[in-house]
């Protein structure tokens, strides 16, 4: 075996990263031989080069040639490309893996506010590391469309290492796994890491998620986890817009549903418009389904990246339709997207005159809401209620709004 | 490196060794926070009499050239510069042009910064035109540095302590020639007027004080008195007209673009907070921002505020 791999990007411009070039050989006679060329290798390098040993070490390699070419990979970058580099070349079941942070170690729950999740190519370590900073309420760790295709193996490596070693400040964690079947095999990376949700691209039926569900449990029992994994399924063509409902009611775990407008556009023969005709029935679809389950509907991505006006039309637009959030792939997006799914003030107004009428009619005794000459069907009173925990959880009225109200 | 700049060295507050002596004068190990005491007198230029200057008040000469000459241009002089046209500076690599044409050797360039529209200056390092950069040293020049090829100790100062060590007389400027987008024969001269206006001349202010001979250099010479002034025109000795003095698009180098990076706008963005908590953001109030993509996109944040 004299086989020479490769792993990792280089060139200009990139950063966070490194290109590993590995040869194992019996012929070797003089151990390993490690080069590196780092921008900080005055600082870094024997650091470098001391992982670099121990990884090899830990695989029981004798004699590797390895050229390691840093542009400023984080240790669980150059983990994560090494141990690829590796398993291209030998055959073992064992994983090297750095201590698991413990601010990592945190839970999500079904009603999660899931206003914004923020994709994150998952072969591209520099768009992860400071990604929690923009405070998204989800990150998702992409292995589907975000990768190229001949770097999918190695992009499994570098997602399990960055749900161990990247502190995402509290945003859920999320990974989009590839298709069906090939996403079954992302799974063994990222379940026994504490992910909190996978997304399923191109979801067409409750088979595949119970399929997916079979897969998660074997893991979850094979490595003792008993962390609830929530399923996002991505609605994607028109047989998914057609199944929706039994995806959405598949599963317990199944917490939200959302829709990828650019590949049903594709699939439905038409494309894809500012204005959406084309995906109101789908849309549609997504949310009465959703809303039928009792889970949240989610809407697919605004792609022009630059013009935040029509961002926050968009996010009312796709508000008034129902949805409870979208996905955005730059993290300016998320202030946009938070602030206009979050009720506004005429709304956060209407719903406390609901609530206080409720809250007294109660106080007196009485089984009736008026508000004015209007009665308040129970409905309207849970969804008041409802708006004023989102006003609460963003910040937009304190916890004792009722209080402060009547001291005004 | 050279074995004349292996010298004796001490170790500093820091743990760090330092020379005592640089380009032959004596340094002073960092002593940690307020233990250094400076003592003496503020530098002051040679006293100057209204006998060598026209009547008039006219003190033009032909050309660049001239007024170099006449500032009396010789070996190992210092010779300063300011940055404030960024990559579009079209002055300071004349002077040296000139330096080299009349045969001057060993001079000291002291410029505020430089930028790679400067970086054929290093033809003039090789060759003993100049002996050494005291001043920031980037680009092409930084590495001319950085691998020891310049005769003599590069030093770097900030901007603040460039300001101090001329008030101080650390560092004695021979000539300072400072570009200027609008004066007037007598030397009053501004940043802000002008084909080529690049804002303040605030880096030049200190050398048109202290340097013994001052030389402005402008391409729009207006009528006595140019108003306003930032450099005064009672230290100025010659002043020059030139076709240009600078290109004002090329102050937009790398180091004063607005950034894209969204974690960097963050970071803009929570300083910018920051500032308005503290309650120092007002209507018309006044801020300072580096260069640097970070620290100039708080602009935008205390505009949206």
């Amino acid at each position: 075996m004299d086989k020479i791999v490769t792993t990792g990007i280089k060139g200009k411009g990139i950063r966070s990263d490194c290109f590993i070039t590995l040869e194992i050989s019996e012929s070797f006679s003089s151990g390993h031989v490690i080069d590196l060329t780092s921008k900080v290798k005055s600082l870094y390098g024997s650091s470098i080069i001391n992982l670099c040993k121990d990884i090899l070490n830990f695989y029981e390699i004798k004699n590797a040639h390895l050229f390691v070419e840093d542009s400023g990979a984080l240790p669980f970058v150059i983990a994560a490309r090494l141990e690829a580099a590796i398993k291209m070349l030998i055959y073992t079941d064992k994983e090297y893996l750095l201590p698991f942070l413990a601010e990592n170690k945190y839970k999500k729950f079904k009603d999660s506010r899931r206003f914004s999740r923020l994709y994150l190519p998952g072969n591209t370590p520099s768009l992860m590391i400071n990604a929690g900073i923009h405070k998204p309420d989800g990150v998702i760790l992409d292995l589907e469309d975000a990768v190229a295709p001949t770097k999918k193996y190695e992009a499994r490596f570098l997602v399990r290492n960055a749900l161990r070693n990247i502190d995402f400040y509290g945003a859920e964690r999320m990974v989009r796994i590839n298709q069906m079947p090939m996403g079954i095999e992302d799974l063994n990376y990222i379940v026994p890491h504490n992910v909190n949700l996978i997304l399923l691209p191109k979801c067409e039926s409750a088979a595949q998620i119970h399929l997916l569900e079979e897969n998660i449990e074997k893991i979850k029992t094979k490595h003792g986890i008993v962390n609830t994994i929530f399923i996002m399924p991505i609605i994607e063509s028109a047989l998914g817009v057609i199944n929706a409902y039994e995806i959405a009611k598949s599963s317990p775990n199944v917490v939200s549903l959302a829709i990828g407008l650019e590949d049903y556009t594709a699939d439905i023969c038409t494309k894809r418009t500012n204005e959406g005709l084309e995906s109101f029935f789908a849309r549609s679809m997504v949310v009465n389904a959703a809303r039928a389950a009792g889970i949240q509907p989610i809407d697919s991505v605004f792609s022009d990246i630059s013009d935040m006006e029509a961002l926050k039309v968009n996010v009312l637009k796709s508000k008034a339709l129902g949805f409870d959030g979208m996905g955005c792939i730059h993290p300016r997006q998320i202030i946009v997207i938070h602030e206009n799914y979050a009720p506004d003030d005429v709304e956060i107004e209407k719903a406390k005159k609901i609530v206080k009428a409720f809250l007294e009619a109660n106080e007196k005794g009485l089984g009736v809401v008026a508000l004015g000459s209007k009665m308040i069907d129970p409905p309207v009173v849970k969804r008041a209620e409802k708006t004023i925990q989102i006003a609460i959880n963003t910040g937009k009225i304190s916890l004792n709004w009722r209080e402060e109200d009547e001291q005004q | 490196m050279n074995n004349n700049k292996i010298l004796e060295q001490k170790i500093n507050a820091i743990g760090r060794k330092v020379p005592l002596m640089a380009n032959g004068q004596a340094q002073i190990p960092y002593m940690g926070v307020g233990k250094y005491r400076p003592d003496g007198f503020k530098h002051a230029p040679r006293i100057s009499t209204c006998a060598d200057y026209p009547a008039d008040g006219n003190k033009l000469v032909s050309d660049l050239r001239e007024a170099l000459i006449r500032c009396g241009l010789r070996n190992g002089m210092t010779i300063s510069t300011h940055h404030h046209f960024r990559n579009g500076d079209l002055i300071a690599v004349q002077i040296f042009d000139i330096a080299h044409e009349l045969g001057i050797k060993d001079l000291v360039w002291f410029p505020s910064a430089s930028f790679p529209c400067q970086e054929v200056l290093t033809k003039y390092l090789e060759d003993g035109t100049i002996n050494r950069i005291e001043g920031s040293m980037n680009g092409a020049l930084g590495k001319f540095c950085s691998e020891g090829k310049m005769t003599g100790i590069g030093v770097l100062r900030s901007h603040g302590g460039r300001y101090q060590a001329v008030q101080d007389g650390e560092v004695e400027i021979d000539i300072a020639v400072i570009a200027a987008p609008t004066a007037d024969a007598f030397g009053n001269a501004n940043g802000v007027n002008g084909s080529a206006a690049c804002g303040l001349l605030g880096f030049a202010l200190a050398d048109s004080q202290y340097a013994d001979k001052v030389i402005v250099v402008t391409d729009n010479l207006v009528p006595f008195p140019c108003i306003p002034w930032q450099i005064q025109g009672n230290y100025v000795d010659y002043t020059v007209v030139v076709d240009r003095v600078g290109i004002p698009e090329k102050i937009i180098s790398g180091t004063t673009e607005v950034t894209k990076s969204p974690d960097r706008l963050l970071l803009a963005e929570m300083t910018s907070q920051f500032c308005v908590e503290a309650g120092i953001v007002k209507e018309n109030f006044s801020f300072q921002a580096g260069a640097g993509g970070t620290a100039l996109s708080i602009g935008i944040y205390f505009a949206e505020y």
